[in-house]
């Protein structure tokens, strides 16, 4: 990327696209792409085409660009969670100022591009994300309090609001109520992984609740956080968004993911041990699907409403 | 014979440097489509003449 590479000697490694594409965190962008996607598409004004494929696609890559922000400020701690050490900078494949430049680039160029084709307010919302993530999450609470994941989560939760400001230009409830289901979810999403990748977080001296408040006090964390999630994801079924087919499947994976939680509640850690804690590695596979299947349903609902069909 | 030989530093960077050129052209391609949905939808309007003086 730089003229001093340019004399880099044959034999050592060169950056390779593929790299650089790593940084911006794939998995958590196709995320960002679906649930923003939902929200544009739940919204009850019609986008063209190119214009909802551009905006997603400038949302996509401002999620990028703060994953790129996030590994490049904590590869320190990447470099010893076993989760993460194979990640592009611990892993030296790429150097930590090229992560910087970036990250920084992206996040302005998916902003302004936004601006452009979307609306200032669906813009600044992804600035806000992107500085939300890169800043108050990572930079802030991640290393200083066990309540990193439940605020962070907003960072994780913008995207449908961003989705839904790109087709109406302005908020509402309905996109809130996304917002709250992505954010209600996260702690229990990542306090499942926290419990089994034990010794990550321990190593890296980052307070999850699974090191300053013990293994007990997370499980009873997990329970009430999916109380409270089972509650609102229920609820929307019967608002704009919901419908017949959503509040179906709301039901059915909320009673499995509240019977995960209670399992996981009533386990001694000495059972989890025994058997590589099969339950805590269950629910967290099941709230992946959680989350696609909320989101995927209300998508339903709204291709429906057209031919008379979705909601109530 | 090529007037300059190249580096082998081009050589090995070639799938790189293609990636980039790709998602460059890629990035124009979308911009003008955008100019173009723009340009053609309803809200669009040239500003008039007398606006202008």
């Amino acid at each position: 990327m730089s003229d001093v590479s340019y004399n880099t000697p044959t034999g050592e490694y060169d950056t390779q696209l593929g790299d650089y594409f790593a940084l911006l965190k794939p998995r958590v962008m196709s995320l960002v792409v679906f649930t923003a996607l939902v929200g544009l598409l739940a919204a009850p004004v019609a986008v063209h085409p190119v214009i909802a494929f551009a905006s997603i696609l400038f949302v996509a890559i401002g999620a990028g660009a703060s994953g790129a922000l996030n590994m490049w400020w904590d590869a320190d701690i990447d470099a010893v969670m076993r989760r993460t050490a194979k990640r592009p900078i611990p892993s030296g494949r790429v150097p930590a100022g090229e992560a910087l430049s970036l990250g920084l680039a992206l996040s302005g160029l998916s902003v302004m591009m936004l601006a452009l084709s979307a609306n200032l307010l669906a813009a600044g919302l992804l600035a806000f994300t992107i500085f939300f993530y890169a800043v108050v999450y990572s930079m802030w609470l991640k290393r200083s309090t066990p309540q990193n994941i439940v605020i962070g989560g907003a960072a994780g939760a913008f995207p449908p609001v961003i989705g839904w400001v790109i087709a109406t230009g302005s908020f509402s409830i309905e996109a809130w109520l996304m917002f709250a289901l992505i954010f209600m979810w996260t702690p229990p999403h990542f306090w499942a992984l926290a419990l089994f990748m034990k010794s990550d977080y321990d190593d890296a001296d980052v307070p999850m609740l699974t090191v300053t408040h013990g293994r007990r006090s997370t499980r009873l964390h997990i329970i009430a956080y999916t109380v409270l999630l089972a509650v609102l994801a229920v609820g929307t079924g019967f608002t704009a968004i919901g419908g017949p087919l959503y509040l179906a499947v709301a039901v059915v994976l909320n009673v499995l993911f509240l019977k995960g939680a209670v399992e996981i509640w009533r386990r001694p850690e000495e059972t989890a041990l025994a058997d590589d804690y099969r339950t805590e590695k269950k629910f967290f596979r099941l709230s992946l699907w959680y989350l696609f299947a909320h989101f995927g349903a209300i998508l339903i609902e709204a291709a429906l409403r057209p031919f008379g069909l979705g909601g109530w | 014979m090529a007037l300059r030989p190249e580096h082998e530093i081009h050589t090995r960077r070639k799938g790189r440097n293609i990636g980039v050129g790709l998602m460059l052209a890629g990035f124009v391609v979308l911009v003008l489509a955008l100019t173009f949905t723009k340009v053609t939808s309803g809200d669009f309007e040239m500003p008039r003449a007398e606006d202008l003086r």
